[in-house]
């Protein structure tokens, strides 16, 4: 029997919370170091389980398949590809960093926070494993718990209201979800004879068109709201703002993830036929998404906020990749999600820096501190670059290959995408302009602390991870490409379906055929 | 004429766990006049109450029906008596802390909840109306005195009174349905009923489904449905909180025996049956929800929250079928843990002084009993349905039969009102934890008995949430022995 790698990394952190359940709430310091170990430990097994990952396996890896409630045919089946190794790998080293960067903020309620954060990082890697649908439901859902907690007890002002609308919103999307999921777990068994929620048993059932357009919408709902996707992204700023600075890098850094995660593992392969069928209009909603997102950005006052809405945008560019349904946009798609949680994950520590420091984050309050903190100010400049997305850092490569996938099937939509790119270079470079560039105008920066040995930790691995992948991509690209493929695969079957028969697209949008046509220059070659 | 009513067979073992019940209800009331019987009472009952469930465990796998057929014993049958059992036993542990602290520690009590928990058991173990009946005069007499049982408060009187009088009410209706059926059945032994169905309703189609109404009424009372609801809330507020508790599981989950056993066995035949319950479950879980969303005492607000959870095991009323039979077991038993659960950490917190278990004397608990606050909180997020508590798995087995047998629009209602409910569960936890409070929160002092409970509910709730696949088999043997 090979070692269940995948059990260990996900429930590794629950150890930590029942050593911690023992731990009088008082010693701080010690509850501290051991989430911390743990979490770092955690990280240690994730690291060897991509070391151990073989990189031209095709399928599913380190895959586990045990009875869990066998009346119901619901088994514990997990195993990952490229997608999900580094989404895990991303998961364990954000929770390490965060952990690192909640040392000093959070003071009240110290034991339930830490608990919260290993709690929270179960759930999401659980998510990333999960092979059967009812076990992906569950982490899915689990993870509200940890999330809610941590926006609600140690977030800002409007604390209550941001967790609050943070999980009724997830609840509204998942909940409908659960329904098509049942759905499909019946329509199986009527296939086949079995109750299964397995997920590659499901995607070799054909499901109707009329009732998978249904099935593909609930899900894509519950993965937009998380994407989020315009406009499903108004629980967002609410919750980035609220939350403290470890909720927030979490929440971008890997919760949003798990709404792109959801359509690349779950609707693509699944509802070939329905991607297609809605890929015009999601397709457009993530250009909207780009270009809204950056256009709040710039007028926002508080640097949270505005980091907040790039989410949007960056986001939008990563759906409008995966919409590309092609090697070069979901590839990049994939790697700008890995991209985005390093780099606004990093732009949430900074913000969160400052914030220590001087407790407001108003642009105007800042200004000329470059002169005070010449180290906070290089780290930051090296991030923003980076979520602009300027080359040799990790935002170019990820921008690059989607604008490129896009440009393959439709050209307007890449050109507007791109003057996305431009809006964030706008918004990014004239935040940091008045931030850090010019003379102090406050008194009251004028004796701020530059970075401390601790917070050079947290940032230092963020930036190497930004140079790696803006320089050599290929480790991470070679990992996700086997995953990729498999999944295009499935399109292409639909999209063959289609040119033999008549085309479903085309009868469902008749009046924009041009459009559609655009979309799938594929199928012209096809022709 | 059918044997089974030809011999008049006494088998007291059929009634073993209500004997018990009797003999030890009965020993307390005996002694009462004695000052030892104070402390003696919750031993005597507790005792009783672990002989009863241990001679209800052996009739599990034994069908067999006796007293001239009235009485019967099947599985499902002793599912419910298991239910009963473990949620009088709990309402117990609850119990007795409080009416200490209240001063009203009386040995009755004891007695009247091990009398009520017999009606129930006869209820769920017969075939016949009019024992059906009994068993239902035999649960509620006592819990209208239960109700009103803090004699020197106002509200508890108002609730036993409201509670009474709303349910002579109800079982007047009863009555009247019985005696319907039997007019045009001429008898009320469903067996019968079962078999002459057709030419019952070829004949006396009217009184037929007049009885049936009736008797739905009747039950639709006992279960809290809307719109037989509306004496829930202040009945709810105004008893010890205790007695609330076993309010909200233990005589719903006999309605609930009763009822699937009438409309899914006895009138299966009816197909109006299934839109009837249809829009009854609608509207239970909405109107419960919605009204659930503004209250400020929490114990109105679980008073609301029960109604609301009624709706969602009545959809296994529309549904039938075995699925949904089992279904609606395994939420009872879900419900009965996390429900009481949340019963015991109210009631607990009751006992601080002038507590009345309004939303803002939650604020600030988390601080002072971090502990409570957590099982708290694990209650609110299995009654709002988050994994990995049972009460998720509860109502995803529910919606899941629901969907197999095509109800896709009832379920799409009934996890948009689960959306809802999120709303007001998670109110508690935001009271206890997010809240602002003035002053020095009080520190609950904790207590065996109610800290049994909280392990037991508690373990209940993620265990069961975990491992769901022994209840699920246990739930699904449970079936009519007497089809």
């Amino acid at each position: 029997m090979v070692f269940d790698w995948l059990t260990l990394v996900i429930f590794f952190p629950l150890v930590g919370v029942l050593i911690m359940l023992f731990i009088p709430s008082k010693n701080h310091d010690t509850l501290k170091g051991v989430s911390l170990i743990i979490a770092f430990i955690t990280m240690l097994i994730s690291f060897g389980i991509y070391y151990m990952f073989d990189t031209l396996g095709n399928g599913m890896q380190f895959e586990i398949n045990e009875t869990w409630i066998v009346s119901l045919g619901i088994n514990y089946h997990l195993g990952i590809d490229g997608i999900s190794l580094l989404l895990i790998v991303l998961t364990t080293i954000l929770t390490v960093l965060c952990i690192l960067s909640s040392w000093n903020s959070v003071t009240v309620n110290v034991k339930g926070y830490y608990i919260s954060m290993l709690f929270l990082s179960t759930g999401m890697i659980g998510v990333f494993c999960a092979l059967d649908l009812f076990l992906f439901y569950v982490f899915w859902e689990v993870m509200l718990i940890p999330m809610y907690f941590i926006i609600g007890v140690w977030g800002g002002p409007r604390k209550i209201y941001a967790a609050i609308k943070f999980v009724l919103f997830t609840m509204f999307g998942s909940l409908l979800m659960l329904v098509a999921l049942l759905y499909l777990y019946f329509e199986y068994a009527r296939f086949s004879g079995e109750y299964t929620f397995d997920l590659f048993k499901i995607m070799d059932m054909p499901i109707a068109y009329q009732p998978q357009l249904l099935i593909f919408g609930a899900f894509a709902l519950a993965f937009a709201i998380k994407v989020p996707l315009f406009p499903f992204h108004t629980w967002l700023p609410d919750a980035h703002v609220q939350a403290p600075t470890a909720g927030s890098v979490i929440l971008a850094g890997v919760l949003l993830k798990m709404g792109t995660y959801g359509f690349v593992r779950i609707c693509l392969p699944l509802f070939p036929e329905a991607t297609l069928a809605y890929l015009p209009y999601i397709s457009i909603l993530a250009v909207i998404a780009i270009i809204y997102g950056a256009l709040v950005s710039m007028v926002q006052k508080d640097v949270k906020s505005l980091v907040a809405f790039s989410s949007v945008s960056h986001m939008g560019f990563v759906m409008l990749g995966m919409f590309a349904l092609n090697m070069e946009g979901l590839e990049g798609s994939v790697i700008q999600m890995i991209n985005h949680g390093i780099s606004t994950g990093a732009l949430f520590l900074i913000v969160g820096m400052i914030y220590e420091r001087r407790h407001t984050r108003l642009i105007e309050d800042f200004g000329g501190i470059a002169r005070v903190m010449p180290t906070f100010s290089a780290f930051f400049m090296i991030v923003v670059l980076s979520s602009i997305g300027l080359p040799f850092t990790n935002g170019f490569v990820g921008e690059f290959l989607i604008l490129l996938g896009t440009f393959k099937t439709n050209v307007t939509l890449a050109v507007l995408a791109t003057s996305g790119v431009v809006l964030a270079a706008c918004y990014m470079l004239w935040m940091y302009q008045r931030v850090i560039f010019g003379k102090v105008t406050n008194p009251e920066n004028e004796n701020l602390k530059d970075l401390t040995p601790r917070e050079k930790l947290i940032l230092v691995p963020l930036v190497l991870l930004i140079f790696w992948i803006g320089i050599y991509p290929k480790p991470f690209l070679e990992r996700i490409e086997p995953a990729v493929k498999q999944i295009l695969v499935h399109i292409d079957n639909a999209r063959l379906a289609d040119n033999g028969s008549e085309t479903i697209i085309e009868k469902t949008v008749a009046g924009e055929t041009e459009t559609v046509d655009v979309a799938f220059g594929e199928k012209e070659e096809i022709k | 004429m059918t044997d089974y009513v030809s011999t008049l067979s006494v088998d007291l073992s059929l009634l073993g766990p209500e004997l018990v019940l009797l003999v030890a209800a009965s020993l307390i009331l005996i002694f009462i006049p004695f000052r030892k019987m104070n402390y003696l009472a919750p031993v005597i009952a507790v005792v009783g109450f672990i002989v009863s469930f241990y001679l209800a465990m052996g009739q599990w796998s034994e069908h067999s029906s006796g007293f001239a057929g009235l009485l019967t014993c099947d599985s499902f049958g002793v599912m419910f008596k298991l239910i009963f059992l473990l949620a009088s036993f709990l309402s117990l542990l609850i119990a007795h802390r409080y009416f200490s602290v209240k001063g009203i520690n009386r040995p009755e009590f004891y007695a009247l909840l091990m009398f009520s928990t017999m009606g129930m058991m006869v209820m769920a173990n017969t075939v016949d109306l009019v024992v059906m009946f009994l068993g239902l005069e035999i649960m509620s007499i006592p819990l209208y005195v239960m109700a009103a049982f803090n004699r020197r408060s106002l509200e508890s009187n108002e609730a036993g009174i409201k509670y009474f009088i709303m349910g002579a009410f109800a079982s007047a209706f009863l009555m009247m349905g019985i005696a319907f059926v039997y007019g045009a059945a001429e008898t009320t032994d469903f067996r019968r009923i079962v078999a002459d169905f057709s030419y019952i309703v070829a004949n006396y189609k009217v009184y037929l489904y007049a009885g049936a109404a009736l008797i739905l009424v009747g039950f639709g009372f006992k279960i809290a449905a809307v719109p037989f609801h509306t004496w829930v809330p202040d009945v709810y507020q105004g008893a010890p909180t205790p007695v609330t508790a076993f309010f909200s599981v233990a005589p719903k989950a006999a309605g609930f025996a009763v009822m699937l056993r009438i409309f899914l066995y006895g009138f299966e035949g009816m197909e109006i049956l299934s839109d009837v319950f249809w829009v009854l479950a609608v509207l239970t879980m909405t109107v419960g929800n919605v009204l659930a969303l503004r209250q400020d005492n929490v114990k109105r607000m679980l008073a609301y929250s029960s109604i609301s959870h009624a709706g969602y095991i009545m959809i296994s009323l529309v549904v039938g079928g075995p699925e949904a039979i089992s279904s609606a077991i395994f939420y009872l038993v879900a419900y009965t843990f996390f429900n009481l659960g949340a019963f015991a950490v109210i009631t607990i917190l009751e006992t601080r002084s002038g507590c009345k278990s309004d939303f803002v004397e939650l604020a600030g608990i988390s601080k002072a009993n971090p502990y409570l606050a957590a099982v708290l909180a694990l209650f609110m997020f299995a009654l709002s349905g988050f994994p990995p508590t049972v009460g998720f798995f509860g109502k995803f087995y529910i919606f899941s039969a629901a969907v197999k047998s095509g109800f896709i629009w009832l379920v799409v209602i009934g996890v948009m009102n689960s959306f809802v409910s999120v709303y007001y569960y998670l109110r508690v936890i935001k009271t206890s934890y997010m809240d602002a409070h003035e002053g020095q929160p009080a520190v609950v002092k904790m207590v065996p008995s109610i800290f049994l409970v909280l392990v037991i509910t508690a373990l209940g709730t993620l265990g069961l949430g975990f491992f769901p696949q022994k209840l699920l088999e246990l739930s699904q043997s449970a079936i009519f022995a007497f089809l």
